[in-house]
């Protein structure tokens, strides 16, 4: 492994972001894309110089771009999301019935073996497929046909499908999860879904620990250990032990337990990282001081890692999508900002540095390692 | 009869189809919102979706069209635009709405 690319999406743009395996300076290209909401990017496993990108604008839709050279040139490809079959319902903010309706792709997650193959989840949630490289995109209509479904409300972003996880020791196992509906996993690639919420207390619904409406920002697995799965929900850090099938608490010390992102070192499965958010009606890190908490113990003991990162007048937040690690050792951690700041961290949290001070609002944040 | 009308994009879609402001494209029949549509996406398939939807044809609702200092948005999409856009004499201006303060 020689180095890593930084995929960054921002309000306005794309940017591509480069190092050596020392990760202290980058070279950055962008913004691609220019004037574009861009939700995600992420590059193949089986082929990193292809990587799928998200654009998105409230004026012309819904356009997707592929590379096929690490993101130097990029080329649109197929924009069609069409909902398969009768579309029904789901919940509006005021609780009256509101159709599905495509807004845009939030995330993108390719094969772990298949270049011309990506999942897509979007809002209106649900989940595409492609499998010839972008060009035609199909759902997998059995999740948003789940039976709950007609009871999905949508979290103040959107109803958004946010998270795919394919799990590399089960072929045909996957998990995605969905803002505010909760976790679900699939054993037969994607085609039939169950939910799994159990453990989960959501105070800002009527039954606390309902099976279905849970806001979940966003869960992360390590490959080395796939039945165990941590999560950030609006509220509180989760942690799975059975594949989702049961959740329990391990928010511990931290200042506070909302959130959007979690992730885990690449080097070690225990070793898990989220940023505290003030609150859901503050978006912005506690105290002004922007801090990532790591656990070294897979939860309930975290530690606040500040070298490098501003401890006043701080006021960013870190969405669910925007933060990385690579696997490298030792594993760099990569976030980016409301304000539009990226910081990398090229030893596993303990000392951080801006790449860049000044893009646009970031969307989100992939890391490649070459 | 093959028509060749002007058509100016916002920069958005300019840079989605890699041209310049004002691009040509031929129409073959009447110069409708939906004949200079359809030709524009023949020629620059990046556009698709992008003006209106794939499927439904229906304009995206923040996508407008201008001529002769007339906005024709929403007139049927298959009445003939002005003579002196089917004759490539004014362009058809897309427009995306105004955001901002």
């Amino acid at each position: 492994m020689s180095g890593v690319r930084l995929l960054v999406g921002t309000k306005k743009g794309a940017f591509v972001m480069t190092s050596d395996g020392a990760r202290k300076k980058w070279t950055i290209e962008g913004p691609h894309f220019a004037g574009w909401e861009i939700y995600h990017l992420k590059g193949s496993p089986a082929d990193p110089n292809r990587i799928y990108a998200s654009q998105s604008s409230g004026w012309f839709g819904q356009v997707m771009q592929r590379s096929n050279d690490g993101g130097k040139t990029w080329e649109a490809v197929g924009n069609q999301f069409v909902y398969d079959g009768p579309t029904g319902t789901h919940k509006w903010y005021d609780d009256s019935d509101h159709p599905w309706d495509f807004k845009r792709v939030w995330h993108l997650e390719p094969s772990l073996d298949d270049p011309d193959k990506v999942f897509a989840g979007v809002e209106d949630a649900a989940l595409f497929v492609t499998s010839d490289g972008g060009q035609t995109w199909n759902e997998q209509a059995g999740l948003r046909t789940y039976p709950t479904a007609s009871t999905w409300a949508p979290g103040a972003g959107g109803l958004g499908l946010h998270t795919i996880i394919l799990d590399p020791t089960q072929k045909d196992r996957m998990y995605i999860a969905i803002s505010a509906a909760g976790v679900f996993r699939s054993e037969d690639g994607g085609k039939t879904w169950t939910q799994r919420n159990l453990g989960l207390k959501s105070n800002h619904i009527p039954d606390p620990d309902a099976e279905t409406g849970h806001c979940v920002h966003r869960i992360a697995m390590h490959p080395a250990k796939p039945n165990v799965l941590f999560m950030q929900k609006h509220w509180d850090v989760m942690r799975s032990d059975d594949c989702a099938d049961n959740w329990h608490e391990i928010s511990g010390n931290l200042p506070t337990d909302f959130g959007f992102v979690v992730d885990i070192n690449a080097n070690d499965p225990d070793t898990v990282y989220v940023i505290p958010i003030t609150s859901d009606s503050h978006h912005f890190v506690p105290e002004g001081k922007l801090r990532v908490y790591r656990s070294k113990t897979g939860g309930d003991d975290w530690e606040a890692l500040t070298k490098g990162l501003p401890q006043k007048d701080c006021y960013v937040n870190v969405l669910r999508d925007a933060m990385a690690v690579d696997s490298m050792d030792p594993s760099g951690v990569y976030f980016g900002t409301s304000g539009g700041q990226v910081y990398a961290s090229p030893d596993g949290g303990d000392t951080w540095d801006a790449i860049v001070h000044d893009l646009p609002q970031v969307l989100s944040v992939e890391v490649q390692t070459l | 009869m093959n028509q060749q009308v002007h058509v100016v994009l916002p920069r958005n879609l300019q840079i989605l189809a890699g041209v310049g402001r004002d691009v040509e494209v031929s129409v073959d029949g009447d110069v409708t919102q939906r004949s200079v549509l359809d030709a524009l996406e023949a020629d620059y398939p990046a556009l698709l979706g992008t003006m209106r939807d794939a499927k439904s044809k229906q304009r995206r609702p923040m996508i407008r069209f201008f001529a002769c200092e007339e906005d024709f948005t929403n007139e049927p999409i298959d009445a003939p635009l002005p003579a002196e856009v089917a004759s490539g004499k004014e362009p058809l201006l897309i427009i995306g709405a105004i955001a901002g303060g």
